[in-house]
Parts: C-alpha cells; structure tokens; sequence
C-alpha cells in the first residue's frame, strides 16, 4: 500500500514553499503531496526551525493496515517519525509530538509472542500507534522515557515547543484579529452600545479578554454589580450585532441562582438593557444545557434565569450535554472507526456512538440563535460557565449570519474572538503538554465545532471561502504545538507568558500560503444567512478527517468535482487568451508583434468572459 | 386560493396567501363553474369520475391547511386540479404527468381516517373524510373529501381504490390506449439491432433474442425444454467471459448443459484453457422476497405526512436505516459483483451466475459487472443498451416484479430499483466516470410507474411482442407501436434532458491504438457485441502479471474447467475481496477503465435525490451538491462557448485537456435554472423561488432519547470540576 501517515500532510512547512507547489490544487493534493513531501527521514535534516533531535532507534511499527514493519524511529523535540525499511514504497509517520495524549509500555520481560514487548501510543487525533522493541539493551526505557518527557514538556518543567520553534513567514498571523476593528466592523460602537476597557487588567473577568462591548445605559458600576452574580465574572457581553435590525449576541456564564433561588435586581435590569437596545418586546436566553442540568446546577450555587425574575425573558434549553458526555461520545466512535472500520452494522454503531446526534444538537441550537436574530430579536447564550457549549453556540449562529465569518480570515477571526479571546479552555481541555491523559477537564469541544462547521461546509458547498484542509489543518494543530494560537485558557495566561511576542501564530502558515486553503467553489454572497439543515438525514461522519488514517477509506476522499472544475477554470484562461491572441492578430494583420506586447489581463479573467458568454 | 382550515390554520396562516372563506361558502359558490375543470388529457386518456371541493393539504404542516380544487380520475392517473390559477411553470417539468398527478401505477398505498390501508375490494359504501396517498415515487398526497358532495366522494374515493389497487388485465394500462390514439414513431428496441449485427460473427440469434454459438443444434437446445440454458453476457478482453443462465448444469448430472457450455466456451473465449467458475446467486444474495420486504420498510422512513413524525425518528435514523437492511442489501449486489469481476479480470476464469429463473439477481450482477468493467455501458448510450440487453431482452418479468396489475399470485420486487441504486453507489464513488447524472437514475426509477413505455410493461420479449401485435388496430404485420422509456422528449423537453448528462463527465482522450491491436485479438473485439468492451483503455498490465501466471499454470497443468465458487460468506471470499479491492486502490484511478465500489459501511449512502427530494424540512436551501455541479456546468458553458468562437477564427485546438468537447447543453439547463430560481439540494425536482424562509427546527429534541444508555451519569456531571460536583 502506498500511504504514509505523516500527519502534518495538510500544511507545509515553510521550508518547502521554496519550491512553489503546482498551482493547481487538485483535491487530492493533501493525500497525494506526500509523495513529494516526504521528508526525508531526518538523515535530509528537514526539521522545523527550532527542531532538533533527540533520539533515533531501530525499530518496528505494528501498522494496523499492513502489519509489522521494520523500520527506523526519530524523535525530535518537536515530532516522532518513523520510515519502514524494507516496504515498498515506504511508510511513513510524522505525527508531531503534541498529538500524544498516552504513552505506554507494553509486554514485559517475560512477554513471549512475537512483537509484543514495546510501547503504545495513544493518539489525540483518532489513532493509536504500537511499536516492538527488542528486550535487550534498555532500547525501550531510553525511548519511552525521552518520549514520556519531550511528549508532555510542561510536566517536566520544560517548555512547549511554540516557544522553541524559530520558524518565520510572510505574515505575522497575530494581527489578524484586533478586537477594535471587529467590532467597528459590525458598527459599533453606537448609541446603544459602548466599548468598555473595564477589564484592561483582567479585573472584572480574569477569564474575558480585555475590550467588552456592553450596553450604552450600563455604568462601570452595573457591570461590576453584575459580575458578582454570574458564575466566574463572567458577565453579559455583546458578541455580535445585526446591522439591519439591531438585534445583538450576547454570551456569558450562569447566573448564580443557588438552592434558595436568589435573585439579583441589577442583573435583571442588565438584561432589560439588553433587550432594549432595539426595543423588542421579549429577550431570548437560550441556556445550552438540558433543562435538568441547569436545574442539578443550583445545587452548586449555579442555576438559569427564572420567569418571575426575569419578566421581559423567555429562556429555552438546547439540550446540549456536557464536556464528559462529549469526551466519551468521541472516544466511542474512535472504537469504532480506528484502526478498523466497524464492518456489521456500521450504521447502528455510529448511532450508539452519539456523535452525530450531538452534532445535531449543537447545529440545531445555533439555527435557532441565528433565525431569533433574524428575526429581529435579542438573545443571550449561556451554559454554565460560558466557554464550552457557548462558544460553540455563538461562533455557528454567526457563521450563519455573517458572511464576513465565511471567509478565510473572517473564519480567523471567529476563532480568535469567540474561542480564543472569550477563554474556552484550550490548556484544559487539550492537555497541551500534560502527561495527566485521564484529566477530566479534557474535551473535544472544539473538535466538535470544527465538525459543525464542516457540516455546514457540506452543505453549502459554494459559501465557504475556505476548504477542508483549513479545517483539518486547524484540527491538526490543535494538538500539534508547534504555534501558539490554541495554547493556555485565556488572554490573561496569554499576556502573562508573552504568548505573541514569543510564539507563531498558525495563521501566519496559513495566511502565507492562502491559495492552499481556498474553496474553488467559493460564490460570495453577503447578506445571506444559512440555515443547515439539522437533521441525521443530512449530518454525516467527517469521514475524511475521523477515518484519514485508513488507507481503505482515504481513496474515496478525493473530490472530482472539484478537480474538473479547476480543470475547466485552467481551459478557460487558456482559450481566452488564445482568442485574444487572435482577435488583436486579426484586427490588425499587419503588425502581429503587437499581440507580443499586450498580455492578456490574467488577473481578471471575469470581465473577459462577459461580453463573450451569451445569457441563456 | 388557499384557505385556512381551524384555529390552528388560521393563526399561522401567513398573512400573504389568507382567503378566510370557509369551505361552505366556496362550495356553493363555485361549484357550478368547476365543472369543466380537468388537466389537458393525453390522447387516448379518459376521465372516469371526479368530485369538487376536495381539499389537498399542502403536505408539510399539521395545519389542516390546503388548495381546493377538483380530484379527478383518468384511465391513466389521479389527478387535482387547484382551483388556484396554475402555479408557474416548472423548470423541470414533466410531459406526461404533472406535480398534482399520479400514475395508476405510482399509486402504492391509500389510506383513509385513522391512517387505515384501504386494500381493494373491501370498498362498499363508505369513504373516508380524509384520504392519504402513497406513490412508488415516494411523493405523499392528502386529500380531505369531506367538503365534496357525499355522491362525488363516494365515486371518487371507489374510483381511484379500484383503478388503483384492484387486479386488472393488461390491456387496461394506459399505454394501450395511448398508443392506439398517437401516432407513435416505430423505433423499438434497441437491443435488436445490436444483435442483429452479431449474426454474422459465428452466432446465431434466437428469436427469443439470445445469442448461441453457431456449432450448438437446435436439438441441444430443446433438451433445455427452456430451462436452465446459459446465455452469453460479455467477454473480458483475455477471452473468458459472464454467463447467465436460470438453473444449475451440475456437474454429475447429465452432460448437457455442460456439453452446451463447453460448446459456447469454444465459440467464445479465447483461450480454451480457461476454467468455468459457478456463482449460484441464490446462495448468497437475499431472494426477491427479502428484497421487497426490506425496500417496503425502507420506503416508510421517506413517505412522510407530518413533520411531527419526520422529527421524531430522525435521531433513530442511522439504526432504522441499518435494521431495515436494504443498504446492506446494495452491498451484497455490489460484492458479489465485485467478486465476479475479480475472477474475470484477475482470474480469468469464465464465470457462470445462475439463480432460479435467471432473471432477477443475474440481471443485477450481471449488468452490474459489465458496468464497473466496461466503461461503454456508463454512457448515456451504453447504459441504455445494458438495460435493453441485460434486462428487457434478458427476460425480466418487469410487469410482475412492479405488479401493474395487482394479481395475487405475483411476487411484486423492486429488482429493477435495486439494480438502479447500486448504480447510484458507483456513480456516488466514481461520478466523472459517467455520462448520465444521478438525475437520469432518479427519473428512470420514476418511469418504471408511468405505464406508457413498452420498456417495462412486460415480462419478456415474446411477451411484448404477442401483446403489442395482438393489439395492433391494424394488420398482422405492424404491432402497436408504443414508445419505449428510452425516447425521453415523451417526458421531457430538450432543456429538462439536458439534465441528463453529468457535466463532470469528460470522454476518453483519443490515443493511438495500433498498440492495442496487437495485444489483442482482432476477432475477440466483434464478439463483445454489443458492447465496446475491446475499446477498453490503456489498462493493459493491469494484473495482466497474474494473468500470465495463471495461464503458464493452466498451461502446464489442464486443471479441471468446472469449479464451483467457495460460499461467499466465507471469510475468505471478502477478504479476498478487499485485497482486490485494495490492489484496485493503490493503481492510478482510470475512469475509463476498471471501476470498483468501496463497500465500507461510511462509502454505502443513501440515494438523498432519490428519497428525500419531496420532503421539505430537509431541503438545503442554496446548497447541496447541485450547488457546486452547477458552477461546474457554468464554467463548461462558458469554456464551450469560447471553443465556439475559437472555431469560427478557425484556430485548432491542441486539444491535451480532457473534456474539451462536452455535451453543450448541460450547462445552458442549469444556468436557466439558477436565473429563475434558487436551487436547493432538492434540484431539480423541487425548486423555490422564495429565497427568505424558515429554517426547520427540529420539533423534538428528546434528550431523554440519548441520555438513556449513555455511561453513566457523566450527563449530569458539571464541566469544570472534580467529584463534588457531581449531582
């Protein structure tokens, strides 16, 4: 077979745009480019800026799809690679350190049949890895312990390798996102709201970034009485603003009702100032939680919004479970799907993984966000503390409202706004550098936003200007650390660990090689909001992503469709300018030099073909 | 009009279409002149009842609300007809039938109050206020006859129950009458003139239309007394080649049939060194009484009347799907075509499929093994001739498989269908390899209900040809000449076929082929009439390694030409399968050569187009995958039309880029369409022109569904926080 598992197949490293790659992106490219790609095994040296290596051992792979292969392993402070010896062609693993959530050892001295003494990789991103070792010689305890400690850096004092990498690009991917800008984007501030620095020092809200967008009508004074009753400061703050009718986002944590049911006057009149901001009769709090978890939550001083304290509200429950029940549902359909594709009853074995059911439920909330807000009215999103499910819920209902989000850096800076300023826990919830693989705060929340938006992707082919290798691109350094974009929790750990001045940001990768992350298909369309269709006749297993290590599957990946139109869009350029070759050679016959000097206008092949293309 | 029917109607009512007439002001008012009211009749079709002021619910809400209009019944379909002014035309619109009709023989099921089956004959004197009609083309109509005159009711509801699922005879199909009332062009049968052709190359041909080798007697074949006689299928350019036949030529038996096939070996393969595999279908594939059964629960999950219900099952939609089967029973045809294809291309052995009477699951293996092979029969063209060849001519029972005729002692069996959605498989996994679009396979599955084509009226060709001649108003001589499903402009004008052709589908660069010539015998290429199986592409090596090898061992050691195939449950089989599969994988995809479908449980789909088209809560509005063919059909219209021009300047085209000269019409339908009308991923059979809607919100977010079985109590754990937060 001819696959190799390299894992950071969908970017490129820097290094390599040295020599551009084909300007034609067939979809395949991501699978196909390995072949050129490959890096030779460290003996070439291509290792990252800032890399260096560790270790490297004979060893060998117990590949779950061609069986054991003998092979060499290098370890650098940044990835594992191995390269078989003898299978032709090669297989390869590049899998960067970060995504190792588990290493094991395997068999012990007395471990008789054939390869079973060595070690066992669990991966974050849907794999696991098995290697064999021969008993003699330490080979394992030297391997396992550089692997144990350069694996999860931050538990043995040492540092990420973000901070170590000395890569470079063209575009410094941390100014993508300034807050300021973003909002005057959506037009504010305005006359009803106003752009507080309230937080500046992390003060109000260690958890919230530092510029807020809060009612006009709310003093400093409100904001800090309001803080005190919602779960960890985290206060209502305006996400986004329609620009027609005025009806506004806004996100935050609980409100800490308790047992007794307290109740807290300025956060009631907080939320009235919200809903009159565009004078509509009713505010809608959607509490992502089911209804008995919001309840369960009083009992730990948390709770929702009751109807007697907050007359002016109508509150609904999305029924969006919690982080464990997520983690679990993702550990399940990797059971299912890695290394081997469950063969009998596929289908009800996906459904008992849950997955998509949560997916629908995520999808199905944020529909229901984006449709009040078209509709004119305000709505406050919630959970329990406004970082998980919230994030989830507000980042979809703006992608669906706001084409600019649709973009290739409107997309960044989404995440970089809703994810990242607002404090969803990256550090937590990844494990970054942490050997503690069992901590409950891990969860793939954001995995499973990546899956939503995919989703979406999928069904309006033409709206996104990103493609799916920008996804799993994102997805793949989630886990990598190789940039500094998805570490620690929040600004203020950001600030504190000089974050920007010390690290890469991934868009600087990526925005530096924007034309790999493009959708052919792209039609902008601004102003049109999209409503997917949430339901598990539509919602399908991101197979490309969840099952990319089997090469059975990998096959089926490719999109044709996409391939031909590139094609057809390449044909075009050339017939247009071969006619207008001839058209400047026919109009004047005589002097034929002169097509030499007037080169086709390639940039803007459009406005060539509207005179040419007759309206059916 | 449309009028609102009870409070709940009333109050969601959007204040646009409101006309607050109640329904006794509208009888009395317009009765008199809806008399004349009736759709624009097909020659030949008459109107056998109707009734006035039947209410037909629009089909998406429980809000009672609807169009009155008149319910009429024809000798060809049920049809309303609004008394709203016509709705504009569609783009994509039928000829024979339109969005408010039904074909006698698309009807499935009728339900009355309470959701009841109403089966024939039991129909007195009653009727139901409320009639619910299922059609084979998954649409759903509710009628409500209780604003209707009682006599008008009664005789509607009696009419269509009898026309519609009450045994009658042959002649009562529409396309007898149809036909006697057009003058219809003679232009049938396809497969004939192919085999007609073939006479001369070493084979006779049968009246029955099947083709034996010249050297076999006519005694040989009467010791078949009909049954059980191997037809030729296709030859595999190595020279081995499919065979299908009805019953078993056992080896201990007596040795005709194996004296017949040994005859028809020599006459057709090549080398005669190649062994004879035999793949009894019946072992292995589900029966054609499995396959109805799993396709009538399969349906259920698309015939849907109210959203409520719709929501409901859609979190238990992938275990529905999975428990009904019919998915599973795609992937068995599919393997087992697999299987085939790997003897014929790896192996080279020829292979025998057979099954009780031959005409079901071989029709399916069949034609699905010559597809993946032979790039010809995934043309417009070819496909057409596949279905003419394999199945018409084949001999399968059509008319008792769709059971027109409502007889008891029928095994009705959508075979046909599932043979359509295994194609639909292929062309999901390898679309450019095919000219037609899923398009063409929809309104092929459709027109299996529209009795007028003579293409699957019948259940063979002597069958056909009796009737049709027994028919003929006219002499012995002329049969009734009745259009067969293949003459499209019947359905369809010129711009709706346009929708036909896949614009992803480019045709084969032309290369030289004086290499191939010599690889290949020139005699074997005629034998594959009336395929192109010798235009093959360039694949030659392609396990043309294990090939040779197997023909030095053949060679060597003359082994035993009859084998009977191991039991394709046995794990070796699949996993044979897949390492064929997965050889397959690893070579360069050719779309004009070998295709084979990946048979995971993730690569087997549902056919969306198909099922799901008229149900609109899970309409994409401006997505689905029409949304990106349509740019590609934008950009070929465009490409196309610049050739156009390039041509008149008289410039040739150094033409190294694949699909330079496409079908130019495709693009010209879609592009039409996009101008008027937002496409949605129910394009084209539904299009809106409403571009601000509602979004569907599912109406039954049960969390109690999932939380059950789930580990546990992480559901009522707190996010952030040890063990004292549990609750």
């Amino acid at each position: 077979t001819k696959f190799s598992q390299a894992s950071s197949f969908h970017s490129r490293p820097k290094h390599l745009l040295s020599s551009p790659p084909k300007k034609i992106w067939g979809p395949t490219f991501g699978y196909k480019c390995l072949e050129s790609l490959k890096m030779e095994p460290l003996a070439d040296c291509s290792l990252l800026p800032g890399e260096e290596r560790i270790i490297d051992k004979d060893i060998i792979y117990i590949c779950p799809f061609s069986g054991a292969l003998k092979g060499k392993v290098f370890i650098t402070n940044y990835r594992l690679y191995f390269k078989s010896a003898d299978a032709d062609p090669a297989v390869t693993l590049d899998v960067p350190l970060g995504a190792i959530g588990r290493v094991e050892k395997m068999g012990g001295a007395s471990s008789r049949g054939e390869n079973s003494y060595g070690l066992d990789i669990t991966c974050k991103d849907m794999r696991n890895l098995r290697f064999a070792l021969k008993q003699e010689g330490h080979s394992r305890r030297d391997i396992f312990d550089i692997l144990f400690k350069y694996a999860f850096p931050l538990s043995h004092g040492l540092l990420l390798f973000a901070y170590l990498s000395q890569e470079k690009f063209e575009e410094n991917g941390w100014s993508v996102y300034k807050p300021m800008e973003e909002f005057r984007r959506q037009g504010l501030p305005n006359d009803k709201w106003r752009v507080t620095f309230i937080n500046a020092n992390y003060e109000l809200c260690d958890t919230y970034p530092t510029i807020l967008v809060v009612p006009f009508k709310a003093t400093e004074e409100d904001l800090r009485k309001v803080c005190t009753f919602r779960s960890r400061g985290r206060i209502p703050v305006l996400s986004w603003i329609h620009r027609e009718n005025q009806a506004v986002i806004c996100r935050c944590s609980q409100p800490l009702v308790g047992m007794s049911g307290k109740r807290n006057k300025d956060d009631e009149r907080y939320l009235d100032l919200i809903r009159e901001a565009n004078g509509t009769a009713k505010l809608t709090i959607y509490d992502a939680r089911p209804s008995v978890n919001a309840v369960a939550n009083k009992a730990t001083g948390g709770g929702y919004e009751g109807d007697d304290a907050y007359q002016n509200a109508e509150l609904v429950f999305l029924d969006i479970h919690n982080i464990h029940v997520m983690r679990e549902s993702l550990k399940k359909l990797k059971d299912i799907v890695y290394p081997n594709v469950e063969e009998s009853h596929w289908l009800s074995s996906l459904e008992s993984t849950h997955w998509l059911e949560h997916i629908k439920l995520v999808i199905s909330g944020a529909i229901q966000v984006a449709d009040k807000i078209s509709g004119g009215n305000s709505v406050v999103v919630h959970c329990s503390d406004g970082w998980d499910r919230t994030a989830q819920l507000t980042s979809l209902a703006m992608l669906m409202l706001d084409s600019h989000y649709r973009t290739l850096r409107g997309f960044q800076v989404l995440l970089e706004k809703e994810w990242i300023g607002f404090g969803h826990k990256f550090a937590n919830r990844i494990g970054h550098g942490d050997k503690n693989h069992a901590d409950q705060d891990r969860s793939p929340i954001f995995v499973q936003f990546i899956d939503c938006v995919w989703q979406m992707t999928k069904q309006f082919p033409t709206a996104f200007e990103f493609n799916e290798r920008l996804l799993v691109t994102i997805l793949d350094h989630l886990f990598s650390c190789r940039f500094g974009t998805f570490l620690y929790n929040c600004e203020r750990a950001r600030d504190t660990n000089e974050l920007r001045s010390k690290t890469v940001s991934l868009w600087s990768l990526v925005n530096s090689d924007l034309s790999f992350y493009q959708n052919p298909f792209y039609t902008p369309e601004s102003n049109r909001v999209l409503y997917p269709v949430a339901s598990m006749r539509h919602l399908e297993l991101w197979v490309t992503y969840y099952i990319r290590w089997n090469p059975r599957i990998r096959q089926q990946q490719q999109s044709p469709v996409e391939q031909r139109y590139i094609e057809l869009l390449a044909l075009r350029d050339e017939y247009l300018k071969k006619l207008e070759e001839l058209q400047l050679s026919d109009s004047s016959p005589n002097s034929s030099h002169l097509s030499n000097s007037s080169t086709p206008n390639a940039a803007s092949p459009t406005q060539h073909i509207t005179h040419l293309h007759t309206p059916f | 009009m449309l009028s609102s029917l009870g409070s709940a109607g009333g109050k969601s009512a959007k204040p646009s279409f409101v006309s607050y007439v109640t329904p006794e002001e509208i009888k009395s008012e317009k009765e008199p002149s809806r008399k004349e009211k009736h759709p624009d009749l097909l020659p030949g079709e008459v109107v056998f009842c109707s009734a006035s002021t039947v209410l037909k619910y629009t089909q998406d809400d429980l809000s009672q609300r609807g169009v009155f209009g008149v319910l009429l019944c024809t000798n060809f379909r049920v049809s309303f007809v609004s008394d709203e002014a016509p709705t504009e035309e569609m783009l994509f619109k039928n000829k024979l039938y339109g969005e408010n009709d039904i074909p006698l023989s698309c009807v499935d099921n009728i339900y009355g109050d309470k959701r009841k089956l109403i089966t024939g004959g039991l129909v007195k004197n009653k009727y139901p206020s409320k009639m619910i009609i299922h059609c084979k083309d998954l649409r759903v109509f509710q009628f409500s006859l209780s604003f209707s005159k009682e006599e008008d009711a009664k005789k509607i509801f009696q009419g269509i129950v009898h026309h519609c699922l009450e045994p009658k005879s042959l002649r009562c199909l529409f396309a007898f009458s149809y036909c006697e009332n057009t003058s219809y062009p003679g232009s049938y049968s396809y497969c004939r003139e192919h085999l007609v052709s073939s006479r001369s190359l070493g084979f006779l041909l049968f009246p029955v239309y099947f083709i034996v080798p010249k050297n076999v007697s006519d005694e040989d074949l009467t010791k078949y007394q009909g049954k059980g006689l191997p037809m030729w299928c296709w030859s595999h350019h190595s020279g081995c080649a499919l065979f299908k036949t009805a019953s078993i030529p056992l080896v201990q038996e007596d040795n005709v049939p194996q004296t017949y096939m040994e005859k028809m070996l020599t006459a057709v393969a090549h080398n005669h060194l190649y062994s004879v595999k035999t793949e009894d279908l019946s072992d292995t594939l589900p029966t054609v009484q499995d396959i109805l059964l799993s396709y009538n629960r399969f349906k259920q999950f698309f015939l849907i009347d109210n959203t409520t219900e719709f929501w409901m099952s859609d979190m238990k939609w992938f275990s529905s799907l999975d428990n009904c089967g019919w998915l599973d029973i795609i992937r068995q045809c599919l393997q087992k075509a697999v299987e085939v294809v790997e003897s014929l291309e790896k192996e080279n052995t020829n292979v025998l499929i057979m099954e009780e009477g031959g005409s079901d699951l071989c029709c399916v293996v069949s034609s699905l093994v010559q597809l993946m092979l032979d790039p010809y029969y995934r043309t417009l063209l070819g496909f057409q001739s596949l279905v003419q060849k394999e199945w018409v001519a084949g001999g399968h029972a059509f008319l008792d498989r769709s059971n027109h005729l409502h007889l008891k002692d029928k095994v009705e069996s959508p075979v046909f269908l599932l043979f359509l959605e295994c194609v639909w498989q292929l062309q999901q996994q390898h679309g450019p390899a095919f000219q037609f679009s899923e398009t063409y396979l929809t309104v092929l599955s459709d027109s299996i209900h529209v009795p007028v084509f003579t293409t699957f009226l019948f259940n063979n060709d002597g069958h056909r040809d009796s009737l049709l001649r027994a028919e003929s108003p006219h002499t012995q001589r002329s049969p009734l000449n009745c259009p067969t499903v293949w003459d499209w402009s019947v359905q369809f004008d010129c711009k709706a076929q346009d929708l036909f052709t896949n614009p992803l589908y480019t045709e084969k660069p032309k290369q030289d082929t004086s290499v191939r010539k010599s690889y290949r015998p020139r005699h074997l290429r005629q034998l594959s009439l009336p395929s192109s199986a010798f235009k093959t592409p360039p694949k030659k090596g392609f396990f043309k390694d294990e090939a040779d090898n197997l023909k030095k061992i053949l060679g060597v050691k003359r082994l035993s030409r009859w084998m009977l195939s191991p039991s394709s449950d046995s794990p070796q089989t699949s996993s044979s399968v897949r390492e064929f599969y997965e050889a397959w994988q690893t070579k360069p995809l050719d779309y004009h050569g070998l295709l084979l479908p990946c048979l995971d449980g993730p690569s087997i789909r549902v056919w969306m187009q198909r099922y799901l088209r008229w149900i609109h809560d899970v309409q994409i509005l401006g997505g689905g995958p029409v949304a990106m063919l349509s740019k590609v059909s934008e950009i070929l219209g465009e490409v196309q039309e610049l050739q156009r021009q390039l041509d008149r300047h008289g410039c040739t085209l150094t033409s190294n880029h694949k699909g330079a000269r496409p079908r130019a019409k495709t693009a010209a339908a879609v592009i039409a369409a996009r101008s008027s009308v937002r496409l949605s991923s129910s394009f084209p059979f539904v299009t809106s022109r409403n571009w601000s809607f509602k979004p569907a919100i599912p109406t039954s977010l049960l969390q109690s569904l999932m939380v059950t079985g789930m580990a546990g109590n992480l559901a009522d754990r707190e996010d952030d926080g040890g063990p004292e937060s549990l609750v």
